[in-house]
């Protein structure tokens, strides 16, 4: 049976990577054949640059060697241009005769450096900036002679400068404006980047305008309108670039400045695609590399006919790749009418930031000298963050926010090879760029699956992304807007849960089966996420799927790393007796438990629990009235309190007693992640309630309330939300505030964050503005508990789920056996 | 010379889950998948040594439960770019039985 034919048109970074997407969708769907003008096999077209400075080698940059195209059974023509498309036919044909066939057809073709319409155009050593082609050209001239002019200071223009003086030219960047790089930079900035260039030796000419190329054969000067001259060996024109369509518009293929292309990334002739710098999408033309592998991806879903993936459009931000130059700038930078603008200004350190703000959102964003909280305020960008809560420090960076994971000093390119990145992992800052190389990667997904960098806690996320950009010279990891659950969809969390909601669908498999599911039984990423979701929603009717649950919920107890478990029984508020402890040293001698620990959440912790052992241990601890503490789950944890005002010398309530109550109310509530409660009895807060996720500090007339704290990987403080006078009030607040996460976070998202995400006043308005919308969600919050409070150790103790606990014993060789 | 030994009714393994059998070379984990195959490791991640058998299964493949490495279950194989290999051992199901050759018949004793 012969496959449906795929014909490829333009064998760069666009088109190619649209194939590798394919091909892990569905390998082996079509016939492959790929089109290539350039005699090469695809390569990293942005780190021509860094070839062109001394910094990598063209072996380097190579994507995919010519094995990777047979190994895959793609046939490659290097070298062969495509010059026309019969669309009735549905074949393409090259300069040189060949002739393709294709079903469906797909076209990156890129785009051509734009070359100014001025005499002499034409001459030997006038140059684009586009392709390895160019780059040789350059090293050659480079090698015989002495001067060289740059066309256009913007990114590519400061590159090619930067990377001919390297080869040690003397090299006069010309351009039209007076200042830099205008499309990313503001003026301050610009004039920061110019010095630091000038400084390095390059010449400048701004406000120039370009008449003519002087010469006989090989170009010798330019000429400017004010009828200046200035000595030219070698011209890189390096003014703009123009979506390749000549060859799609020829074939009748709608085009404006780009090829048309929907949300599906087809043009108006439904059997052909296309991505890449040579498409327009909502008006709009791209000329980085993370918006073409968003469209990639979603082209390659509908070749593989999933047919469910959207290219919305994206936001993208640049990096200069120049050694030495920390730049950064992303989104609306020039601020303008409605916009507010964050300054920052450090002239003797060379630094500069800025950020636009609009309705105390982040909309764009300019760093120079300090780019080492970039990556932070993009995302605060793409998810629309609230700053309001932290507008005063928002300029002094993440690290002044309580991110105890890395100093202030973590500038990605300062960064020493050898310093290590990842505390989690090990993992260092060569390791990290030595695999972007090496393996090719582009995304911090591929970054933390390749190296496990940021792959465990995340608080060095923001650094790894940084090495990525300084590497890559763009910010790859963040360009969707919209981030999907897991790699079996393309849905957010929210949209998972909306049409859980909307659709009535309450399994797994049918919300799997219902929005598309790639895989047949999702992952381990998707499966407690939706268990969680559908529990959350369906509070009477969902019946928990084991399976879907990490191995801690799943038996109620910690997996340690020897593989033995830990057990905390719940001690209500802290308050302990003497029986209690009683039984739990009795237990503790009685099964040998090899360690016996105080927590820092004021319980006692035994570690070293074989597995089998597990429910002997709980009917043992359940006889004396102990229940399990869910010390494993995403759930409510402990309630830390202080000894207040019945024994403290300073106490004005009753913390403890108050600590008890909501433990009470709360325990066994599943959650988007865990959660910790404190109630502190007077401002002194010994309970450290401030930096719970839900804390309670008792001052004369009431309790204040705080919330969103964290005392983990990234500690946060909490904000606070408002006082209350009663104890009463405390509790409505405190369920009304855990239904509310319960509800809107995403799965493992802890209070700090979506708190950050979702913005306090968004909270505020929700629980202290609306008395009536708090009453209906603590009225959830006690309907889901009913179900929710039995202690799942009593249930197990008595044989609940017992094939967990008990190993399989293989049986007498009966007739079953036989001899194979 | 291959024997094999009924080690339990194909129900007592829950779909997407796993039992393990212990024998004198280590636990063995005998997993179900979803479509009600089985497959059975040696229960010991090539990662660090965690206990497979715990893990979430999702396809014909399992996550660790201590770092989230994923194992192919037909092969043994850790899913790129983690390199390692987990040793297997045959299993099938007769008669809604589950059978294994254990590791002490497959030396020959
Ligand atoms: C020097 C340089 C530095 C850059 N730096 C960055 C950066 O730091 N960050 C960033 O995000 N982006 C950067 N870019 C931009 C980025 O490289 C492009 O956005 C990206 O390569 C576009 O991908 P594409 O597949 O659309 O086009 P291309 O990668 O240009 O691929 C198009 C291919 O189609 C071929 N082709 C065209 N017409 C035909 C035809 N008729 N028949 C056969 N083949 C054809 C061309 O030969 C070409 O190989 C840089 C670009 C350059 C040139
Ligand atoms: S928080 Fe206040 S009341 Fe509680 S122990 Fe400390 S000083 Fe005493
Ligand atoms: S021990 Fe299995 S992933 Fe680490």
């Amino acid at each position: 049976m012969s496959k449906p034919k795929l014909v490829l048109i333009g064998n760069g970074m666009a088109g190619v990577r649209t194939l590798e997407e394919l091909l892990k969708l569905a390998p082996g769907k079509y016939d492959i054949t790929v089109f290539g003008a350039e005699p090469h096999p695809n390569y990293n077209r942005i780190l021509l640059s860094p070839v062109l400075a001394g910094e990598k080698t063209l072996d380097d940059i190579v994507l995919n060697d010519d094995a990777w195209y047979t190994g895959h059974g793609i046939t490659l023509h290097k070298g062969k241009k495509v010059v026309a498309i019969d669309r009735v036919r549905r074949c393409v044909r090259t300069e040189d005769g060949t002739v393709a066939g294709y079903d469906r057809l797909l076209l990156a073709t890129g785009s051509t450096p734009f070359i100014l319409p001025v005499p002499g155009r034409d001459l030997e050593g006038v140059v684009g900036f586009r392709d390895i082609r160019d780059v040789e050209r350059m090293l050659e001239a480079s090698e015989k002679h002495r001067y060289a002019v740059v066309i256009g200071g913007g990114l590519l223009g400061l590159e090619a400068a930067n990377g001919l003086k390297k080869r040690g030219m003397n090299v006069t960047v010309v351009h039209l404006l007076d200042t830099l790089m205008e499309r990313q930079l503001d003026k301050p900035a610009a004039g920061l980047l110019q010095r630091a260039l000038e400084n390095s030796g390059l010449n400048f000419k701004l406000e120039a305008q370009t008449e003519a190329l002087l010469g006989e054969g090989r170009v010798r000067a330019v000429r400017f309108k004010d009828g200046s001259e200035i000595p030219a060996d070698l011209v890189v024109m390096a003014v703009g670039i123009r979506p390749n369509i000549e060859l799609a518009k020829a074939a009748g293929i709608h085009c404006e400045r780009g090829i048309l292309v929907s949300d599906t990334m087809q043009t108006f002739d439904p059997q052909v695609y296309a991505v890449g710098e040579c498409v327009q999408h909502r008006g709009e033309l791209f000329g980085l590399v993370a918006p073409l592998f968003e469209q990639a991806k979603v082209c390659a879903n509908h070749l593989a006919e999933f047919g469910i993936a959207r290219y919305q459009g994206s936001v993208t931000s640049t990096k200069l790749k120049v050694t030495g130059i920390d730049l950064f700038s992303a989104g609306e930078y020039q601020g303008g009418p409605g916009c507010e603008e964050l300054l920052f200004q450090d002239p003797s350190r060379g630094v500069y930031k800025k950020l636009v703000v609009r309705d105390n959102k982040v909309t764009g964003a300019v760093l120079y000298g300090d780019t080492v909280d970039g990556a932070w305020y993009f995302q605060m960008m793409r998810d629309g963050t609230d700053i309001s809560a932290f507008r005063e420090h928002i300029l002094f960076g993440q690290a002044h926010m309580g991110d105890s994971g890395h100093g202030a000093e973590s500038h990605a390119v300062r960064l020493a090879e050898d310093a290590e990145v990842c505390g989690c992992n090990g993992v260092c800052k060569k390791t990290i760029v030595d695999a972007i190389i090496q393996k090719k990667l582009f995304t911090l997904d591929e970054v933390r699956t390749h190296t496990k960098a940021s792959a465990s806690c995340g608080s060095c996320t923001g650094l790894v992304e940084q090495i990525l950009q300084s590497t890559l010279g763009s910010d790859y990891s963040v360009s969707p807007a919209k981030k999907p659950l897991c790699k079996c969809t393309d849905l957010t969390h929210e949209e998972v849960r909306e049409a859980a909601r909307t659709q009535g669908l309450k399994t797994i498999p049918e919300l799997m089966g219902a929005l598309g599911w790639r895989t047949p039984d999702g992952c381990h990423t998707c499966r407690p996420a939706l268990n969680y979701y559908l529990l959350c929603q369906w509070p009477d009717e969902y019946r928990d799927d084991p399976q879907s649950r990490f191995i801690n919920e799943r038996v109620h107890a910690n997996i340690q790393k020897d593989g033995t478990y830990s057990v905390v029984p719940r001690i209500w508020g802290g308050v302990t007796n003497p029986r209690e402890l009683r039984a739990i040293a009795d237990v503790a001698e009685k099964f040998q438990v090899p360690c016996v620990k105080i927590t820092g959440g004021q319980r006692i912790d035994l570690l070293g629990v074989p597995k089998a052992r597990l429910p002997a241990i709980w009917a043992e601890l359940g006889k004396h009235g102990l229940v399990s503490g869910h010390a494993y789950g995403k759930s409510l944890r402990t309630v830390k309190t202080c000894v207040g005002k019945e024994w403290c010398r300073f106490g004005t309530q009753d913390s403890t007693t108050l600590g008890i109550e909501l433990e009470k109310m709360t325990w066994g509530s599943w959650t988007p992640a865990k959660v910790k409660m404190a109630v502190s009895g007077c401002p002194r807060n010994c309970a450290e309630a401030t930096i719970k996720d839900f804390g309670v500090v008792a001052v004369d007339s009431g309790w204040e309330l705080h919330v969103g704290g964290n005392g983990g990987v990234k500690v946060r403080a909490t904000d606070f939300l408002c006082k209350v006078q009663t104890d009463e009030d405390v509790m409505e607040y405190a369920a009304a505030y855990l239904q509310l996460y319960r509800e809107e976070a995403r799965y493992l998202e802890r209070t700090a964050h979506w708190i950050e995400r979702v913005g306090l006043p968004y909270v505020h308005s929700r629980l202290v503005d609306d008395a009536e919308g708090r009453k209906a969600l603590c009225a959830r919050f006690l309907a889901s508990q009913r179900k929710a409070q039995t202690d799942p150790w009593a249930e197990r103790a008595q044989g609940a789920e017992k094939h967990e606990f008990e190993p399989l014993t293989p049986q007498e060789r009966n007739n079953h056996a036989c001899i194979a | 010379m291959n024997s094999w030994t009924p080690i339990a009714s194909l129900e007592d393994i829950p779909r997407q889950g796993a039992r393990i059998v212990a024998t004198p070379e280590g636990a063995i984990a005998v997993f179900r998948t979803l479509d009600d195959r089985v497959f059975a490791l040696l229960d010991r991640c090539p990662h660090k040594g965690g206990p497979l058998s715990e893990g979430i299964v999702h396809g014909a493949r399992v996550t660790c439960p201590l770092h989230n490495w994923v194992i192919e279950l037909d092969s043994g194989q850790a899913v790129a770019p983690d390199e390692g290999c987990v040793r297997r051992f045959p299993v099938r199901i007769e008669d809604g039985m589950v059978a294994i050759v254990l590791p002490d018949t497959l030396v020959g004793t």
